[in-house]
C-alpha cells in the first residue's frame, strides 16, 4: 500500500489540470499525451517486425 | 412430411445459408494469410479484448453499486479496472481504425464490414459520454451539466436529457452496450465470411 502512495505521489492528480493552447485549440497535456503515443504506436505497428514472419515466409 | 415442404422451411433456408457463406473452416479458422502477421493486425483482437473487460467490469459494478465502488478499495480497483480498459478500448479501436483507413478496408465487398466498424465506434463514443455522466459523484454532475447546452443546442435534449441520471445510467448499461455488443458481433462475422483484407501490393484483384 505505501508504495502504491509513493508512486501514486509522483503524479499528483488532486491539481488543476495543465492545457496547452495556441490561437483557437485548446487541449490539455493528458490528451495531447494519448495522442501522440496513439501515433507512436501507430507507426511502431507497422514497422516492427512481427515474431515468426521470416519463418511463415520461409515456409510458403 | 414431404423433402419439398422440408425444402421451404425457414429453419432449412436459413441453416443452407448460413452454411454457405459461412462455413466452420471459415467461422473458426486456424489460419490466416501470411500478410496477417503484422503488429498492425493485433488492434483489432486488442479492442475485442478491452471490451471484454469493459463488459466484465461493468457487471461488477452494476451488481455491487456506487456505494460499493465510491466507498471500498476493492470497488475503486474495479471502478478504476473499467476506466482503463475503455481507454485502452478506445486507444485500440482508433489505431484498428487508421490501420484499416490506410489499407482502404472496405475493398473487395466488405463495405458491411466497414460501416459495422464505423457505427459501433459512434455507438462506442455514446456509450463513454453517458458513463461520464453515470458516474453518481461531483465529476458527473459537472459534467452534465456542461453537456446539457450543447445537447439542448441540437434539440435532442427533449428525448436525450443528460441531466436524468437514470435514463443515462439505463443507456450507459443497457441500450448502448447491447448496441456495442451485436454491432461488433456483426463486424467480427464479417470479417470472418469475406476474410481481412489483403495489402494493395498482393494486386490488383482484390480477394473476396
Amino acid at each position: 500500500m505505501a508504495f502504491l502512495l509513493s508512486f501514486a505521489a509522483l503524479i499528483p492528480l488532486d491539481n488543476l489540470g495543465h492545457y496547452i493552447q495556441w490561437h483557437f485549440i485548446e487541449i490539455s497535456i493528458a490528451n495531447l499525451i494519448v495522442m501522440i503515443l496513439m501515433v507512436v504506436t501507430f507507426i511502431v505497428a507497422l514497422v516492427a517486425p512481427f515474431p515468426g514472419r521470416s519463418r511463415r515466409k520461409e515456409n510458403r | 412430411m414431404s423433402t419439398s415442404e422440408i425444402d421451404r422451411q425457414w429453419t432449412t433456408r436459413l441453416r443452407r445459408r448460413v452454411e454457405g457463406k459461412l462455413p466452420p473452416e471459415k467461422l473458426l479458422p486456424d489460419t490466416q494469410p501470411t500478410y496477417v502477421s503484422s503488429w498492425i493486425y493485433v488492434f483489432g483482437i486488442a479492442t475485442l479484448s478491452s471490451l471484454g473487460v469493459v463488459i466484465g467490469t461493468g457487471c461488477i459494478l452494476a451488481l455491487r453499486g456506487p456505494q460499493w465502488w465510491h466507498g471500498s478499495a476493492y470497488g475503486h480497483f474495479i471502478n478504476s479496472m473499467h476506466l482503463w480498459s475503455v481507454e485502452i478500448f478506445f486507444f485500440a479501436m482508433v489505431v484498428h481504425l487508421w490501420g484499416k483507413f490506410a489499407m482502404a478496408a472496405w475493398r473487395g465487398g466488405r463495405a458491411l464490414t466497414w460501416m459495422t466498424g464505423v457505427v459501433t465506434f459512434l455507438v462506442s463514443i455514446g456509450a463513454g459520454f453517458t458513463g461520464y455522466v453515470s458516474q453518481s459523484n461531483f465529476d458527473s454532475q459537472w459534467i452534465s451539466t456542461q453537456a446539457k447546452d450543447g445537447i439542448n443546442a441540437t434539440g435532442a435534449g427533449a428525448y436525450f436529457n443528460v441531466l436524468n441520471l437514470g435514463q443515462m445510467l439505463m443507456w450507459h448499461i443497457v441500450l448502448l452496450p447491447l448496441g456495442a455488443i451485436v454491432l461488433t458481433g456483426m463486424h467480427v462475422l464479417m470479417v470472418r465470411i469475406k476474410g481481412v483484407v489483403p495489402p494493395f501490393e498482393e494486386g490488383a484483384e482484390v480477394a473476396e
